[in-house]
C-alpha cells in the first residue's frame, strides 16, 4: 500500500486506488490548512479535460447511464473525484446532477455502468450499505426529521449502535454507555454548528438554514469519508451562507472528501478545488473553478440561464418552490400518470 | 333515570371488559405500525382473525393444547406480516394499505367460504376451545358477579383481567422499545425514510420488524376476543373493526404509549352508551320508530366511528389530550 | 365447489352461476344474475359489545327472477341443539321474519318440497346463523329457478372470459375515476366504493320508487353521481387541501367517510338486496361459444362506449388534456395557467358519474346492496394497482384483467372464493411488478 499514513494526496499515485484515506489526518489536527493545499496541489497538473484521471481518486464513475422512459438523465463516461478535495458539481436545471447523486448513493439504480468508492464497487448496494461504507449525503430538500428533537436527529447519525437491534433495545444496560458517548459527540458537533441551544427542540421548528446545518451535522455523526451535499445553500438565509461555507471547508480540513451540487457560482468559485459541469446528463467540462468560466461548452450550456447571480429572497423562494414541485411530481408519480404520449417527465434531473 | 343508569353501567362494563381490551390490543399494534413507524396497516383485523382462529382451529380441529394454539396463532400472524411486508414495504405507503385491507378481507372471505368450512367452520365458526383457559380462573366461573351495576360472568371477569394484564405488559414493552435507539429509528422512518437510509439504517428491516410486532399484538387481541366470547366466527372480524381501532388510536393519541388504552376505554364507553341509550329511547318511544328502529342502532356505532374519525383527523389529529404543535410539524 | 355435472359442453346459464355453492357474501359480489338469485340481505355486521339488547330476529327473502317472490314457504327456526323456536311462512313479497328468544346460534330451515315447480335450492336447505344481541340477522338461501339446461354447446372457458370481460369493464369504469382522483390530488380515496353504491341506490330509487325506466334512471343516477362527486370535492376535499391536510391524514379521512356513508346507507336503505324493475326478459341468448343475456350485452356495450368516450376526452378535449397535465405535475400545470381546482372538480364529477353508472350495471347483475361498492372497491384497487397507480389507461387494462381473472379462476377454485383469487392476484402483482403494467418503476419508491 503506497502512501500509508502519509498526508495522502500529494503522492502521485495516479489511478491506483489508495488504501489509506485522508481520514487519518483528522487525528493529526496539526494540518489545519494543509489538506486544501494538498488537494489543490495534487490537482494542479491535472489537465482540464472531461474524464481526466486524478492523482488519488476516491470515487470513480465509469459509463454510468440512467434513462427515464426514453429520456437520458445521466450518461457519464468517466468521472473521478479527488480524495480530500471539494468537488463542485454544477449545471443547469435538468442536467442530471441529483440523479447522479442518487445513483452514487444507491438511491437509484443505473441502466448501465459501474462506479466504485475507494476501489470497492458500489454497483448493487442499497442506500444504507453505501452510507455504512462512509459515503453520506444530504438532500436538496432538507430532510430534518421534524418530530424528533435536534439531539435525537443527531444520535440517529451514529453508526454501529447496539441499541438499534430489536432485542438489545429491550436491555437498556447494553446500549446506555454507547448512547452516552454518542450524546457527547453529538453535543460537540452541535456546539460547532451553534445548534446546541436547540438540542431539545423539535427539528421541525428550526429555520431552513438551521435545518441545513443540522442535516450536515447529522451526516458527520457517522464519521464519513465522503460527504455529498445536494444544494447545501438552497433556501438558506444569506446571513447563514458564510457560516455554512465555513463548515463545508472545515470538512475538507478534517480530511473528508466533499462533493456538492450548487447553483450559485460565487459559492462554487469560493470553495471548490475542482468543478465538474454537467448538462443534459453528460459531463461537459471539468477543471479548477477559474477554468470554468472560460470554457465555451459551459457558456453554451448556461446561455440564457441565470444561475451565476446570487439569489434574491424571492428567487430563492421560487427555486425552492420549483424544487418542491419537482419532488412532488416525482412522489406523486411524474410523467407517466395518464396518457401514453406524455413521455416527458419532470424527474430527469432535479 | 333507571334507563340512564343502566346505559351507564352497560357502557362501563364494555369500557372495562374484554371489548375494550380487544380494541386496545389492536390499537397498540397499530400504534407501533402507524403511530411510530408510519406504516398504514388497514388489515389489522386480519391479524386478529388469524390469532383467534389459531387457537380455535388448533384446539377444536387438531386437538392441540390451548397454549400450542396460542403459539400457532402468533406464528400465523408473523407469517402474514412477512407475506405482506416482503413485497410492499419497499413501496410507497399506500401499497401496504391496499395489500393489508385486501388480505384481511380476502382471509375473511376465505375462512367463511364453503370450501374452508371443514377447517374453520365456515359462517358457523368454531366454538368450545376456551375451556382450558377459563378453568385457570382462581374463582368460580359459573357464577355471575355484580360489579358496578352490571353482572359479569366469572369467565368474562377472568378474560378481562388477563387481558388488561396483557395490555399493561405490551404498553411496557412499547415504552421500553420506543425510548431505545431502536424506537428512535422507527420514529425517524415515520418522518422520512430516505433520510434514515442515507444515515446507514436498513429501513426495510426495521419496517418489517415493526409490521411483525404490531401484527402479533393484533393477533393477541383476536385471541382475547375469541376466548372471551367462546366462539370464533369469520364475520366477527369485519374490516370495519380495523378502523374502529384506528379511531381508538387517534382518539387516545397516536405515538403515545397509553394512547390506545385511553382511546379504547373512552370510545367503547361512548359507543356502548350511545347504543344502549338509543335503544332505551326507542323503547320508550322518545325516538319514534319511523325515525330510527332498534335494528338500526347496531349500525349507528359505525356511523359515529366514521364521523369521529373524520372530525378527529381534521380538527384534532393529535387526539384529545395531544399537543397540537407536534402534529403541526408533520409536513406530510 | 364445482357442480358435479359442470363440464365443458354442458349447458350453462349465462353467468356461470351454476358453479356457485350456497349463497355467501363472497359470491354475492360476483357476477351471478337472474337465474340464481341469492335472497341476500346485508352482511351481518357482527361487532363486539352489543350487550343487553332485545329484539333478535332472523329475516330473509325467497325469490327468483322468474318466479318472483315465493309465497307460503314454511321456514323453521331451531336452536343449534334442535329445539324448535318458531316457524313462519313467507309473505307475498317472499319475506319471512322470525322472532328469537335471544342472541345465539340458530338453524333456519326452509321446506324445500313446498317450493314451486322448477325452483330448487342450490345448497343445503338449512342455514346456521349466529345472531348477535339486538340484530336482525339476514339469512339467505340460494335458489335456482331451473332455466339452466336449455341451449347447447358453449365452452366454459369462453363463457367465463365473456363474463369476466363484462365484470372487468364494469370495474374499469368505476376505477378510472379512482385513478384520476389519485393522479390529480394524490388522494387514495377509500370512499370511492360508496360513490358506486350511491349511484346504484339512487337509480334504484328513481327506477322503482318513481317508476322511471331503467335507462333514464341510470342517466339520472349519473347526474346524481356527478353532483355527489362535486359535493365530495367542494364540501370536503377542497377545504382539506386548503387546510394543508397531509395525504395520509386525508386517506384516513376518506376511510371515515366510507364508514359513515356505508352504514348510513345501511340504516336508510336496510340490509336488503333489491333488483331493478322493468328489465324485460332475462333469458340468455346463445351465441355459440357462450350465452349472454341482453342486459349483459348492453352492459358490455355501454361500458366500452363510455370508456372510449373517456379516453377520447382525455386525449382530445381541452379539459382532458388539462386533467393529464394536472396529474402529470400539478404545480407546473398551475403555473402554466390551468385552473387546477376546476380540473379537480371536473375529475370528481366525472369519477362520480362513472362510478354511479358502474353501480347501476353492478346492480343489474348483482342487485342493489348497501355494501356493493365497498366489495367492489377492493377489486378496483387490485385493478388500479395492476395497471399502475395513478394511470387512467392502466386502471382500465388492470381492471379488465382483474375481472377476467376473477371469473376465469373459478375454473380451478370454488366460486365462493374466486374473489379471494383477485386479492391474491393483487399481492402477487405487488411482488412481481409493483409499478403495474403501465407504470414506471421510479414512482413507487
Amino acid at each position: 500500500m503506497p502512501a500509508e499514513n502519509t498526508p495522502a494526496g500529494n503522492t502521485p499515485a495516479a489511478n491506483t486506488p489508495s488504501g489509506a484515506h485522508a481520514a487519518s489526518l483528522e487525528k493529526g489536527g496539526t494540518h489545519r490548512a494543509a489538506p486544501q493545499r494538498l488537494a489543490q496541489a495534487a490537482l494542479r497538473d491535472v489537465p482540464w479535460e472531461v474524464g481526466v484521471a486524478k492523482p488519488d481518486p476516491v470515487v470513480v464513475v465509469e459509463n454510468v447511464t440512467r434513462t427515464f422512459g426514453g429520456l437520458t438523465a445521466v450518461s457519464v463516461d468517466r468521472l473521478e473525484i479527488q480524495r480530500g478535495g471539494i468537488t463542485g458539481l454544477i449545471g443547469p436545471n435538468g442536467a442530471g446532477k441529483t440523479t447522479l447523486f442518487n445513483l452514487l448513493t444507491g438511491f437509484d439504480q443505473p441502466n448501465t455502468g459501474t462506479w466504485s468508492f475507494d476501489g470497492r464497487p458500489l454497483g448493487k448496494l442499497a442506500p444504507h450499505q453505501v452510507a455504512r461504507l462512509g459515503v453520506v449525503r444530504t438532500f436538496q430538500l432538507t430532510k430534518a426529521l421534524s418530530r424528533l428533537t435536534v439531539l435525537q436527529n443527531m444520535l440517529l447519525g451514529a453508526q454501529g449502535q447496539k441499541g438499534e437491534s430489536f432485542l438489545r433495545a429491550l436491555v437498556p444496560g447494553s446500549w446506555r454507555n454507547q448512547e452516552r458517548a454518542n450524546t457527547d459527540k453529538a453535543m460537540d458537533l452541535l456546539r460547532r454548528f451553534k445548534l446546541d441551544a436547540k438540542k431539545d427542540e423539535f427539528a421541525g421548528t428550526l429555520s431552513g438554514g438551521q435545518r441545513k446545518l443540522l442535516e450536515m451535522a447529522r451526516a458527520l455523526m457517522s464519521d464519513p469519508q465522503v460527504v455529498m451535499l445536494d444544494e447545501p445553500m438552497a433556501g438558506v438565509n444569506p446571513a447563514l451562507t458564510q457560516s455554512l461555507l465555513g463548515h463545508v471547508k472545515d470538512l475538507r480540513e478534517e480530511g473528508m472528501t466533499v462533493i456538492f451540487v450548487e447553483h450559485d457560482m460565487d459559492v462554487v468559485r469560493d470553495i471548490s478545488d475542482w468543478v465538474v459541469v454537467m448538462a443534459a446528463g453528460r459531463v461537459i467540462a471539468e477543471g479548477p473553478p477559474e477554468s470554468i468560466s472560460q470554457n465555451q461548452a459551459v457558456v453554451d450550456a448556461y446561455l440564457g440561464a441565470h444561475h451565476d447571480a446570487p439569489l434574491t429572497v424571492e428567487e430563492e423562494d421560487r427555486v425552492l418552490a420549483q424544487a418542491e414541485a419537482q419532488i412532488a411530481a416525482e412522489e406523486h408519480g411524474g410523467g407517466e400518470v395518464i396518457g401514453s404520449d406524455t413521455t416527458s417527465t419532470g424527474k430527469d434531473g432535479r | 333515570m333507571g334507563d340512564l343508569l343502566n346505559a351507564l353501567a352497560v357502557a362501563g362494563k364494555s369500557a372495562l371488559g374484554f371489548q375494550a381490551v380487544f380494541f386496545a390490543l389492536l390499537a397498540i399494534g397499530l400504534n407501533v405500525h402507524f403511530g411510530y413507524t408510519g406504516l398504514l396497516n388497514f388489515g389489522q383485523i386480519g391479524f386478529a382473525m388469524l390469532g383467534g382462529f389459531g387457537i380455535a382451529i388448533s384446539v377444536t380441529q387438531w386437538g392441540l393444547n390451548f397454549w400450542v394454539g396460542v403459539v400457532v396463532g402468533l406464528a400465523a400472524a408473523v407469517f402474514l406480516a412477512l407475506l405482506l411486508g416482503l413485497p410492499t414495504l419497499r413501496l410507497r405507503a399506500d401499497y401496504l394499505a391496499i395489500a393489508t385491507i385486501a388480505a384481511a378481507e380476502g382471509l375473511r372471505l376465505l375462512f367463511r367460504s364453503v370450501s374452508a368450512s371443514p377447517v374453520t367452520g365456515g359462517t358457523r365458526g368454531l366454538a368450545g376451545f376456551n375451556g382450558a383457559f377459563i378453568s385457570l380462573a382462581p374463582w368460580d366461573t359459573s357464577r355471575r358477579y355484580p360489579i358496578l351495576g352490571t353482572r359479569w360472568s366469572g369467565g368474562e371477569l377472568w378474560v378481562a383481567l388477563v387481558g388488561w394484564v396483557l395490555v399493561a405488559l405490551l404498553c411496557l414493552l412499547v415504552w421500553l422499545l420506543m425510548r431505545s435507539p431502536w424506537g428512535r429509528v422507527l420514529k425517524a422512518i415515520r418522518e422520512d425514510e430516505d433520510a434514515v437510509r442515507a444515515l446507514g439504517k436498513n429501513v426495510y428491516l426495521y419496517k418489517m420488524q415493526s409490521l411483525v410486532l404490531g401484527g402479533v399484538m393484533g393477533a393477541l387481541g383476536g385471541m382475547v376476543y375469541v376466548v372471551a366470547t367462546g366462539a370464533a366466527n369469520p364475520d366477527q372480524f369485519q374490516n370495519a373493526n380495523t378502523f374502529l381501532a384506528y379511531t381508538v388510536l387517534i382518539l387516545g393519541g397516536s405515538a403515545r404509549v397509553l394512547g390506545p388504552v385511553v382511546g379504547a376505554v373512552i370510545l367503547l364507553f361512548v359507543i356502548q352508551f350511545a347504543d344502549t341509550g338509543l335503544r332505551a329511547l326507542i323503547g320508550n318511544g322518545v325516538i319514534p320508530e319511523g325515525l330510527l328502529s332498534a335494528t338500526d342502532v347496531a349500525q349507528i356505532r359505525f356511523v359515529l366511528v366514521g364521523l369521529g374519525l373524520m372530525l378527529l383527523l381534521v380538527f384534532r389529529p393529535q387526539g384529545i389530550f395531544g399537543d397540537r404543535r407536534e402534529v403541526m410539524l408533520d409536513a406530510r | 365447489m364445482r357442480h358435479p355435472s359442470a363440464r365443458a359442453g354442458r349447458t350453462r346459464d349465462a353467468r356461470g352461476a351454476i358453479r356457485s355453492g350456497p349463497g355467501t357474501a363472497a359470491s354475492r359480489v360476483l357476477l351471478r344474475l337472474l337465474l340464481v338469485l341469492v335472497a341476500a340481505c346485508g352482511l351481518a355486521v357482527l361487532v363486539p359489545g352489543t350487550a343487553g339488547a332485545e329484539g333478535e330476529q332472523v329475516v330473509g327473502t325467497l325469490q327468483t327472477s322468474r318466479s318472483g317472490p315465493i309465497e307460503g314457504i314454511e321456514v323453521t327456526v331451531a336452536t343449534v341443539d334442535g329445539d324448535e323456536v318458531d316457524t313462519a311462512e313467507t309473505d307475498d313479497d317472499g319475506r319471512f321474519e322470525v322472532d328469537l328468544p335471544g342472541p345465539g346460534q340458530y338453524t333456519v330451515t326452509i321446506d324445500a318440497d313446498s317450493l314451486p315447480d322448477g325452483v330448487v335450492i342450490t345448497g343445503e336447505d338449512s342455514r346456521t346463523v349466529t345472531v348477535d344481541a339486538g340484530r336482525r340477522q339476514p339469512v339467505q338461501f340460494g335458489l335456482n329457478d331451473g332455466s339452466q339446461g336449455a341451449g347447447g354447446g358453449n365452452v366454459e372457458a369462453v363463457q367465463l372470459l365473456v363474463d369476466g370481460l363484462r365484470f372487468g369493464l364494469l370495474i374499469a369504469m368505476c376505477a378510472v375515476g379512482l385513478s384520476l382522483i389519485f393522479g390529480t390530488t394524490g388522494l387514495t380515496n377509500f370512499a370511492h366504493g360508496e360513490l358506486v353504491t350511491i349511484g346504484a341506490l339512487f337509480a334504484w330509487w328513481v327506477n322503482t320508487g318513481l317508476g322511471v325506466p331503467i335507462i333514464p334512471a341510470a342517466i339520472i343516477a349519473m347526474i346524481g353521481g356527478a353532483a355527489f362527486g362535486a359535493l365530495n370535492e367542494l364540501g370536503l376535499w377542497r377545504p382539506l387541501r386548503r387546510r394543508g391536510t397531509g395525504l395520509v391524514a386525508a386517506l384516513v379521512v376518506s376511510i371515515g367517510l366510507s364508514l359513515l356513508l356505508r352504514y348510513l346507507i345501511q340504516i336508510v336503505y336496510g340490509g336488503f338486496s333489491n333488483p331493478y324493475t322493468g328489465l324485460g326478459t332475462s333469458r340468455a341468448v346463445d351465441y355459440g361459444l357462450f350465452r349472454l343475456t341482453n342486459q349483459s350485452l348492453i352492459s358490455i356495450v355501454i361500458s366500452i362506449v363510455v370508456l372510449l368516450l373517456v379516453a377520447l376526452m382525455l386525449q382530445r378535449t381541452k379539459i382532458g388534456k388539462a386533467m393529464r397535465a394536472v396529474a402529470d405535475n400539478r404545480d407546473l400545470a398551475a403555473s402554466s395557467g390551468i385552473n387546477v381546482n376546476r380540473v379537480i372538480l371536473v375529475v370528481w364529477m366525472m369519477g362520480g358519474a362513472l362510478a354511479a353508472l358502474g353501480g347501476v350495471l353492478l346492480g343489474l347483475s348483482d342487485q342493489v346492496r348497501w355494501d356493493m361498492g365497498f366489495q367492489l372497491l377492493l377489486l378496483m384497487f387490485a385493478g388500479v394497482t395492476l395497471g399502475g397507480l395513478g394511470t387512467a389507461y392502466g386502471a382500465l387494462v388492470g381492471s379488465v384483467i382483474v375481472g377476467v381473472f376473477v371469473q376465469m379462476s373459478t375454473l380451478v377454485i370454488p366460486s365462493d372464493v374466486k374473489y379471494v383469487g383477485g386479492l391474491v392476484l393483487l399481492i402477487v402483482i405487488l411482488v412481481i411488478r409493483p409499478q403495474g403494467i403501465l407504470g414506471s418503476r421510479a414512482r413507487i419508491g
